[in-house]
């Protein structure tokens, strides 16, 4: 048995090593995805002969969004929220969180077993989840640590992004589980179910049952198109309104159970520890949260007319209200929520304002369909303490100030 | 045969939502033969390494220890630490501090180990075995997983230094926070909590 001590730099070169030697070898090399645009636009553009269709697009080289890319293989990259508009989160811009990297999976070798106490232990290819009834369904997707930033360390100069850049929106494709519960025949004794990814992390959740016959599904499609493998391809667990982390990607395996397996995931990490000296387990649903993306920081504003923009949602159902203040909370105003409003999914909220050059402070409170109001800093920290973990979805608060610049702020 | 597919689907979904208990629904035969296929008792076995609060799924083998110091130094401490105190983005293991309360509601800058946040020691052989080390994971034999448990454990003060830990001792073994954690029981509303 090798005792060979293995430097800390040696783990992580050859985690790296081992991790983009995988990718460069099975990722498709894109071909040129450019219209051969210059850098610099003509002059007049309706002069000269643009370029030749492409196979797959390209953006703007005017419009250059990205994510936040850590370099390793653990933790998050946050999405660009405060640069998108409208409700659907482009595919390639879907934010990221793992626990040991990316996996590359080939989908002929993909298999979804479904097994524990069941009728009958069956295997699933890719093709088997495909040929099974389908749904579409548009919701979000969150990390339960989203907003932890501006919770711990409220910067001024923190962005939409890297305070709430942990959650998507988008349109999930795939077979509802219940079908395929259906298929291996569920004993009555199963009262939960164990999910577990094939990435090197192996990431394992206990969910209870209810979860699958409700409106859990197995997605294989986001956006129109299969899921990317930052988001989990070829197939991965997709529970509306719940913790992301619960929505394992490279799902492998789904086991009846009846009793939680406690794994690391539900136990040592993912519980919130409160002021009153316990630990709330299996705090799935994320609770109702808005965010003004604009103005917020770092954009800079004119004086007159600003459509003050943001996004709401809840994995408790619809959104019935997002009130708007431009006076530090003096007073509300109802914003116009941009319909259809959906369950469990981001609702874009615009409010008009005519700013008039003096300092103020904007912010949104979201109201969900049980009532639930987006509490205020305080009211946060009392019920859950400053050192609690996850689910952060406080009021976030941006001051405009008199040359229009904006910052971030948070309000007791 | 297209038609009474579809109203199959169709009345097959409605009952899945409408009805919670799976007796009605194992009663009639899948409607989808053919579409994926049993699974093989050596799929089950490869994949099936859950363990639970109870023990089951815990293999035979045993772990001391003194092995699993000797192991932990050779596979963990380059990310762990010497003393499982923790490095960079790697957590610490290790420690037993505060030693009175669990107030990590209250202070973010307070530590959660094995020892003092961990409510179950069955976890730890589950997610040693299937994630560690992190560039080899899944790659320990029981032996040297039960013997990382026992190392951990012990140093964590949960067990003293001569404990053997196998599938039968593991599971008896009662965590100091394992009473701190509560069951999330909201349904929106109101009232914060």
């Amino acid at each position: 048995m090798s005792e060979k001590r293995i430097s800390r730099r040696e783990l992580l070169a050859g985690a790296a090593t081992v991790a983009s030697a995988l990718a460069l070898e099975k990722l498709p090399v894109a071909e040129a995805q450019t219209t051969p645009v210059a850098l610099n636009a003509p002059s007049d553009p309706s002069a000269v002969p643009g370029g030749p269709t492409t196979p797959v697009s390209a953006r703007s080289p005017f419009e250059t969004p990205a994510r936040t890319p850590s370099g390793i293989i653990t933790g998050p990259a946050y999405s660009p929220i405060h640069e998108l508009t409208g409700t659907i989160t482009p595919s390639d811009l879907v934010f990221e969180r793992h626990h040991a990297g990316v996996a590359i999976i080939d989908p002929k070798r993909y298999k979804l077993l479904i097994h524990g106490l069941v009728d009958e232990a069956m295997v699933f290819s890719i093709d088997d989840l495909k040929r099974l009834p389908s749904v579409s369904r548009v919701h979000f997707l969150e990390c339960s640590g989203n907003g932890r930033n501006g919770y711990r360390d409220p910067k001024p100069d923190l962005t939409p992004q890297l305070i709430d850049g942990l959650t998507s929106n988008g349109e999930w494709t795939g077979v509802p589980l219940a079908v395929l519960l259906r298929e291996v025949g569920v004993k009555p004794s199963a009262t939960w179910f164990l999910a577990e990814g094939g990435d090197a992390s192996k990431l394992s959740r206990s969910i209870p049952i209810e979860k699958a016959w409700d409106d859990a599904m197995i997605a294989y499609a986001f956006n129109g198109e299969p899921l990317r493998p930052a988001n989990g391809y070829p197939a991965r667990l997709f529970l509306p309104g719940y913790e992301a982390n619960t929505c394992i990607k490279w799902l492998r395996r789904i086991k009846l159970i009846d009793q939680p397996n406690m794994s690391r995931d539900e136990t040592a990490k993912y519980t919130d520890p409160l002021p009153n000296g316990t630990a709330r387990q299996f705090s799935f649903v994320m609770d109702a949260k808005s965010i003004i993306t604009h103005p917020a920081h770092p954009a800079r504003i004119e004086r007159g007319w600003n459509e003050i923009r943001g996004i709401a949602w809840s994995g408790r159902g619809k959104i019935t209200r997002v009130d708007v203040s431009t006076d530090r909370g003096a007073t509300w105003n109802a914003a116009e929520l941009q319909t259809p409003v959906l369950s469990k999914a981001h609702t874009r909220f615009r409010l008009p304002w005519q700013w008039d050059g003096r300092q103020s402070t904007l912010m949104s409170r979201a109201v969900d369909e049980t009532g639930c109001i987006q509490p205020t800093y305080s009211s946060f920290v009392a019920a859950r303490g400053k050192g609690t973990d996850f689910h952060f979805n406080h009021i976030r608060s941006w001051t405009v100030r008199a040359d229009g610049t904006v910052s971030y702020e948070v309000v007791a | 045969m297209r038609k009474r597919i579809a109203i199959a689907v169709v009345v097959l979904m409605a009952a899945a939502c409408r009805e919670h208990r799976s007796s009605t629904l194992t009663q009639a035969a899948p409607p989808f033969d053919g579409i994926g296929r049993r699974a093989t008792t050596a799929e089950v076995d490869s994949w099936n390494i859950d363990v639970n609060p109870t023990g089951a799924g815990l293999p035979a083998g045993s772990g001391t220890y003194a092995r699993g110091a000797a192991l932990f130094a050779s596979k963990c401490a380059a990310c762990h630490g010497t003393n499982g105190e923790g490095l960079a983005t790697f957590p610490q293991l290790i420690g037993r501090e505060p030693r009175s309360g669990f107030p990590f509601g209250q202070d973010y800058h307070l530590t959660k180990t094995i020892g003092n946040y961990w409510p179950y020691a069955t976890t730890l052989y589950d997610y040693v075995h299937r994630a560690m080390p992190l560039t080899a994971p899944g790659s320990l034999q029981a032996n040297d997983v039960y013997s990382l448990v026992a190392y951990l454990l012990a140093k964590n003060e949960i067990i003293d230094t001569t404990t053997v830990i196998d599938a039968a001792s593991l599971p008896r073994i009662r965590m100091p926070a394992r009473n701190r954690f509560v069951v999330d029981d909201r349904t929106g509303g109101r009232r914060f909590r």
